[in-house]
């Protein structure tokens, strides 16, 4: 795949301009995501009020592709209900892994972007490291990574 | 190891035919990448391997396999044979003193494991220190510190410069009455830093400390002799020497050898066994339990051969051309930082493009076509020594040529472009 179609101006912009980029200093949940391979090391924070995510923050150090998702991910999930972000969870790592539903839903619109890192192996954890760090921040689990059971590479997971 | 005179941006002649050098590798012409012609930009993470190399193998497996050092039947003898003269090939290409010095093992990281168990295990113990340096390899690193969790043994590290060359002083002043082992690497994988060696191994000696070479990036571009050396333990390994995977080779000197137990039990590595007790062979069976890689290790004498019938002066210098040529074009884009500036440096060449991540630089590379490692190169002491988590590296071999210097070059000025 060339990859100048994953390397769009969306996804360019968002790594430029991250939206919700920093702190959140009243978050109720936080997560830790790491990917020991590349080096993308990025937290996510929460504040959760009667099960909608009221605000949401990210900050780390990653590549482009990492940043942008991240940055993607935060402005599709705030202001959501939690149980509309575990389905959009759900829906980017079907789509990056396995590939893009027939009919995705309308929540993934310009996600639909990363569609093409599913024949960048190598880079599918790059883009999903920020939706398994929003997975578990909501489960309350310290942190994430790419590698081992969680490794979205590894197939009969989902 | 100096660089040929290079004038401003225009590649020397080299004395080597690289067009009909290439033609030996179908590699470099049967890939297409994204409908461009491959630049195989990543040999120090593995090269390639000329149709000489391969053929090795067809022919062994037409005509030569059976199992070795056990039948008395045609074919044993024939594999045999071919093993023990791959032996000699590589004691040739080592000058060690003599073949039963020689072990084959896995690869540098399984030589390394075999120092680290056999000799470690039997001679250090704890409070005793091991001495490696900044630029090591994981390969190198964390075999000692799992005998420093085992034994109890201390990891002494010796720091490097800003050009990522070892500071030799403070080396030096490492040492002490604990000292019981060095271990460092001949050529930085991370950097291309070629180290001093002789004069560290003069070091170690003078202080009565035995010393091993991890040689993983060093034979395939310059000649080394241990004998001239001195070292106590060399390591390399095949398939960064244009040979197969699963091979590699640990020379040591026999004394040493002969003096460690060994690492792994099995076929092959005895003399005689009851149920009581076992006789060890002599070395180097003692460190080749079970069937070894027999056909990797003939595979290994032919790609030896195949090197020294191009010799490794000419590999030498048509390197360093590419080395000057390369590092002159990238540092004349502006805004690519090189990490390694040892005087004395490899055909490698280690960047970061403004503030794109290296891992985006080497996809987008490789949509050019242009295969670069990228990562933290085994070698994450480096990387937190720049301050930086990772690096895209363009490692050369005597087959590149300067027209692909300049798609490397091209292909990081269209990644600057886009992310301008």
């Amino acid at each position: 795949m060339d990859p100048k179609f994953l390397y769009q101006e969306m996804i360019l912009d968002h790594n430029k301009k991250p939206r919700n980029f920093g702190k959140l200093d009243d978050a109720t949940h936080r997560a830790e995501g790491l990917n020991p391979l590349c080096g993308d090391h990025i937290w996510v924070a929460l504040k959760v009020d009667a099960e909608t995510i009221g605000a949401i923050a990210f900050e780390g150090h990653s590549c482009a592709i990492c940043k942008a998702s991240a940055s993607m991910m935060t402005a599709a999930v705030k202001g959501k209900p939690i149980a509309t972000a575990e389905a959009l969870v759900e829906e980017f790592r079907q789509m990056v892994t396995v590939g893009m539903h027939a009919t995705p839903s309308p929540a993934l619109a310009r996600l639909t972007a990363f569609a093409g890192i599913k024949d960048l192996p190598s880079r599918v954890k790059c883009a999903v490291l920020p939706w398994h760090t929003l997975d578990a921040a909501l489960h309350q689990t310290a942190n994430a990574t790419t590698e081992g059971d969680a490794d979205p590479a590894a197939s009969g997971r989902h | 190891m100096n660089a040929p005179a290079v004038g401003p941006m225009t590649p020397s002649a080299s004395t080597l035919d690289i067009a009909r050098i290439r033609a030996d590798f179908p590699i470099l012409s049967a890939v297409t990448v994204n409908g461009k012609p491959l630049v195989y930009l990543d040999n120090g993470a593995s090269a390639q391997m000329p149709r000489q190399v391969i053929d090795r193998l067809v022919r062994y497996h037409t005509h030569e396999h059976a199992n070795i050092h056990r039948g008395v039947h045609y074919l044993s003898e024939t594999a045999t044979n071919a093993y023990e003269t791959a032996r000699k090939t590589v004691q040739r290409f080592l000058n060690a003193k003599e073949d039963r010095e020689i072990i084959f093992t896995a690869n540098v990281t399984d030589s390394i494991n075999l120092v680290a168990h056999s000799y470690g295990g039997a001679f250090l113990s704890a409070g005793d220190e091991v001495v490696i340096t900044h630029l090591e390899h994981h390969a190198n690193i964390v075999p000692w510190q799992m005998l420093r969790d085992e034994k109890g043994v201390k990891l002494r590290v010796a720091p490097i410069n800003d050009a990522g060359e070892v500071i030799l002083e403070e080396y030096e002043k490492l040492f002490n009455a604990r000292t019981k082992f060095v271990s460092i690497t001949h050529v930085s994988n991370a950097l291309g830093t070629i180290n001093p060696v002789k004069a560290m191994i003069d070091i170690a000696h003078r202080h009565g400390v035995p010393i091993m070479i991890d040689g993983a990036q060093a034979v395939q571009h310059m000649t080394v002799d241990v004998q001239a050396l001195e070292c106590d333990f060399y390591a390399f390994t095949g398939h960064k020497l244009y040979g197969p995977t699963g091979i590699g080779v640990l020379y040591g000197k026999a004394a040493l050898l002969e003096k460690m137990r060994p690492h792994r039990g099995g076929g092959d590595m005895i003399l005689s066994v009851t149920f009581e007790k076992t006789t060890y062979n002599t070395i180097p069976f003692k460190f080749e339990a079970g069937t070894p890689q027999i056909a990797q290790a003939i595979q290994l004498a032919a790609a030896i051969d195949y090197v020294n019938a191009i010799g490794l002066t000419s590999i030498a210098q048509h390197e360093q051309a590419l080395l000057s040529y390369a590092t002159e074009r990238i540092n004349s884009l502006g805004g690519v930082r090189i990490y390694g500036e040892a005087k004395h440096k490899s055909a490698v060449i280690s960047f970061y493009v403004g503030d794109v991540h290296p891992h985006d630089v080497g996809t987008l590379l490789n949509g050019e076509g242009v295969a670069v490692r990228t990562g933290h190169h085994c070698a994450q002491p480096v990387m937190q020594r720049f301050g930086i988590p990772a690096t895209a590296r363009a490692s050369f071999a005597f087959y590149n040529t300067f027209e692909e210097v300049d798609a490397l070059v091209t292909a990081i000025s269209k990644v600057q472009k886009l992310f301008d």
